[in-house]
C-alpha cells in the first residue's frame, strides 16, 4: 500500500525489503496480542467454578422399589436410576448384539455394574435432539421394548437403555458413577 | 444513483465484493489515503483511543452481561460470582471498571485539545456539537453503569442522581418516580438501568460514527489551527498516523494495564463493597472521580433548583462554544491572551475536582464557589471579550512553512511531504 514508495529505496534485487520483515514482525505481534485478549473473553464462556463444583451428586437408592424408577439431576441433565424386576434384567440380557442398531456397550452387562443387575442407571436424554424419553414411572408409555419411549420423535429404548427404534443412533448414555454401599451411588 | 462501483482493488474476492459494495474503496479512502494535516502532535491521538476504549468496553461489558443478573436481590452476588468463580471474571470486570475511568481520562484530554487549538471553531460546529452529544451519553452511562453492582455507593448514587431531577418545579417529583418506576430506587430502576447501559453504547457508536462523518467531511484540525492548502501541507492517514496512532495505543494499554494489575481499585469506593442497604446512606458519598467537578459545581450552589441547572448548564453550555468564541484564530499558541484563560480554565475544572472529593466545609466552599464562577466566567464573558481585544500572533502562511521550518514537528521524510497522494 502506501508503503511502496518509500521501500522502494531499499529495495533489495529479489524486490524483499526491511519493511516487509518489519510488517510481518508488527502483523504477528498484533495477532499474538489479539489472541491473548481473546483467550480470557472465550475462557469465560466456558464452565465457571461454581458449576464445575456440583460435578457430583450421592444418590440413596434405598426408597426405590423394585420396577420403580427415579429421576435426578447430575450436571443439569436428567439421569435415569430405574430398579429393574427380574423379568425385565431377563429381557436386556438375552438380547444378542446383531439385534441392536448400536451394538456399542451392547451387552447387558457392560451396562451395569457387576452384582448390582438389577439398577440401570442411564443418562436421560435422546440420543436423537436431546429430548427427554418416557418410561421412568410406571404410568408412562415404555415402548415395544418396556424401557422408555421418546415423545419427540418416537425412538424407543429398551430395558437396558439400548436403541431398538429409530431414529435415535446410540444407545442412551451411561453417566460415570460408583456403588458406595449396596443402597447408595455416587454420580460423576 | 445506481450503478456498480469500479473497484481498483486487485484480489479478485475483494474486488467482487467491493464492485457491489464498495466498503473497501470506501476504507481506503477515509482511513488509506485520507489526506491528513502532516502536523499532528500526541495530542491528536486521543480520539482513536477514545475509538479503542469504547470497542473495549463494548466487548467486556458483552462478556460481563452474560454473567451477571439485574436483580436487586441478585445483583451484587452475581458481580462477586463474576470476580470469584466466572474464568478471568476478575480480569473481564477490572479491564470494564477501569475502562470507564480510562474512557473519561482520554475523552477529557481529546475534549482539552479541541478547546486549546480552537477544533469547535467553523467549519467543525456540527462535529463539536456531536462530540457534546457524545460527553452526555458517555456521562449516562457510566453513571448507570456504576449503580449495577448494587453496592452501597451505587444505590445512593442512583439516589442522588435520579433526584436531581426532582429540583425542576411542578413535574420534578413526577419524573423522579417515572425514572425510578416506583416510590423509591430499587428493582424496576435496576432493570431498566442495566438495559440502558447495555442499549447506549450502541447508541454512542451511531453517534460516534457521524462524529467521525463530519471530521472527514471538515478534515482534521491541527495545532497551528490554519486550513489545509495544498496537499503539501498533509500526508495519507495510513501509514503515518496508523502508526502514530499505534504509538499512542501503547502507552495507552501500558497506562491501562497498570491500573487493571496493579491498582484495580485505586479509583473505586471502598463502600461499594458494601451490599445496597435502602435504609443506611454512607457517611461519606461521592460520586466517581470523573463526575467531581460537576458534583462541586452542584454543591458551590447554597438553592437546590439553581445548582442543578448550573450543574447541567456547565455541560450545556458546551454546545453554543463556537458562537461564544468571537476571535477567529483556531490555535490557542498564536493566542497570547486568551491562552492563558483557557489554562486557568483547566485548573478551575481541577480544583473544582478536589473540591468535590472534599467534605463541602471551609475553604473547599470558597474554593469552589471561585471555581465555579470562572467556569462560567470564562465561557460567558472572558471569550466573547478576550476574542474581540486581543491581538493574535501573525499566523504562519501554511501547515508545510513551521514544520519543515522546525517549529514543532521534527525532521519528516522529504520523499512522503512532496507527494503525499502517490501511490498510498
Amino acid at each position: 500500500m502506501a508503503d511502496s514508495s518509500a521501500a522502494a529505496h531499499h529495495a533489495a534485487p529479489d524486490g524483499v525489503t526491511k519493511r516487509d520483515l518489519l510488517q510481518l514482525i508488527a502483523g504477528a505481534g498484533a495477532a499474538i496480542g489479539a489472541g491473548a485478549i481473546a483467550w480470557p473473553l472465550i475462557d469465560s464462556m466456558n464452565p465457571s467454578k461454581d458449576v464445575l463444583a456440583l460435578s457430583s451428586v450421592d444418590v440413596d437408592l434405598a426408597p426405590v422399589v423394585e420396577g420403580q424408577g427415579i429421576t435426578i439431576v447430575w450436571q443439569g441433565k436428567p439421569i435415569f436410576v430405574r430398579h429393574r424386576t427380574a423379568t425385565e434384567i431377563k429381557e436386556a440380557q438375552d438380547v444378542k448384539l446383531s439385534q441392536l442398531i448400536d451394538p456399542t456397550l451392547g451387552l447387558d452387562k457392560e451396562r451395569v455394574k457387576p452384582g448390582h443387575d438389577q439398577w440401570i442407571i442411564l443418562i436421560g436424554i435422546c440420543t436423537h435432539l436431546g429430548c427427554v424419553p418416557l418410561g421412568n414411572k410406571p404410568s408412562d408409555p415404555r415402548g415395544e421394548w418396556g424401557g422408555w419411549f421418546c415423545p419427540c420423535h418416537g425412538s424407543q429404548y429398551d430395558t437396558s437403555g439400548r436403541v431398538r427404534h429409530g431414529p435415535a443412533p446410540l444407545n442412551l448414555a451411561l453417566p460415570p458413577y460408583a456403588f458406595e454401599s449396596d443402597t447408595k451411588i455416587k454420580v460423576g | 444513483m445506481a450503478g456498480l462501483n469500479k473497484s481498483e482493488f486487485a484480489n479478485p474476492v475483494i474486488n467482487w465484493i467491493d464492485t457491489r459494495l464498495p466498503i473497501f474503496t470506501m476504507m481506503q479512502k477515509e482511513y488509506g489515503v485520507f489526506p491528513t494535516p502532516k502536523n499532528f502532535n500526541y495530542f491528536w491521538n486521543f480520539g482513536a483511543l477514545a475509538m479503542v476504549n469504547l470497542m473495549i468496553m463494548i466487548i467486556t461489558g458483552i462478556f460481563l452481561a452474560m454473567n451477571y443478573q439485574p436483580n436487586t436481590q441478585l445483583a451484587f452476588d452475581s458481580v462477586q460470582h463474576i470476580m470469584r468463580d466466572v474464568n478471568y471474571g476478575w480480569l473481564i470486570r477490572y479491564v470494564h471498571q477501569n475502562g470507564a475511568s480510562m474512557f473519561f481520562i482520554v475523552t477529557y484530554i481529546h475534549i482539552f485539545r479541541g478547546l486549546y487549538y480552537g477544533s469547535y471553531k467553523t467549519p467543525r460546529e456540527l462535529l463539536w456539537m456531536l462530540g457534546v452529544v457524545i460527553l452526555i451519553l458517555m456521562m449516562a452511562t457510566a453513571f448507570m453503569g456504576y449503580v449495577l453492582p448494587w453496592g452501597q455507593m451505587s444505590y445512593w448514587g442512583a439516589t442522588v442522581i435520579t433526584n436531581l431531577f426532582s429540583a425542576f418545579p411542578i413535574v420534578g417529583p413526577k419524573i423522579v418516580t417515572l425514572l425510578w418506576g416506583g416510590f423509591s430506587v430499587d428493582n424496576p430502576t435496576l432493570n431498566r438501568f442495566f438495559a440502558l447501559h447495555y442499549l447506549l453504547p450502541f447508541v454512542l457508536v451511531g453517534v460516534i460514527f457521524l462524529h467521525v462523518a463530519a471530521l472527514h467531511i471538515t478534515g482534521s484540525n491541527n495545532p497551528l489551527g490554519i486550513d489545509v492548502k495544498t496537499p503539501q501541507d498533509t500526508l495519507p492517514f495510513h501509514p503515518y498516523y496508523t502508526v502514530k496512532d499505534s504509538v499512542g495505543i501503547c502507552v495507552y494499554l501500558i497506562v491501562f494495564s497498570a491500573l487493571v494489575f496493579f491498582a484495580p481499585n485505586y479509583l473505586g469506593d471502598p463502600n461499594n463493597f458494601i451490599p445496597a442497604n435502602p435504609l443506611v446512606t454512607p457517611a461519606d458519598i461521592v460520586p466517581e472521580w470523573y463526575f467531581l467537578p460537576f458534583y462541586a459545581i452542584l454543591r458551590s450552589v447554597p438553592n437546590k433548583l439553581l445548582g442543578v441547572c448550573m450543574m447541567f448548564g456547565s455541560l450545556l453550555v458546551m454546545f453554543v462554544l463556537p458562537w461564544l468564541d468571537t476571535s477567529r484564530v483556531r490555535s490557542a499558541r498564536f493566542r497570547p491572551i486568551y491562552k492563558w484563560f483557557i489554562l486557568l480554565w483547566v485548573v478551575a475544572v481541577v480544583v473544582l475536582g478536589v473540591c468535590g472529593a472534599h467534605k463541602p466545609e471551609g475553604i473547599w466552599v470558597i474554593l469552589s464557589r471561585v471555581s465555579t464562577l470562572y467556569y462560567f466566567l470564562h465561557f460567558l464573558v472572558i471569550m466573547p471579550v478576550v476574542g474581540k481585544l486581543e491581538r493574535p500572533l501573525p499566523l504562519p502562511e501554511s501547515i508545510s512553512k513551521p514544520v519543515l521550518g522546525g517549529r514543532g514537528g521534527g525532521p519528516m521524510p522529504a520523499g512522503a511531504a512532496a507527494k503525499p497522494m502517490e501511490k498510498a
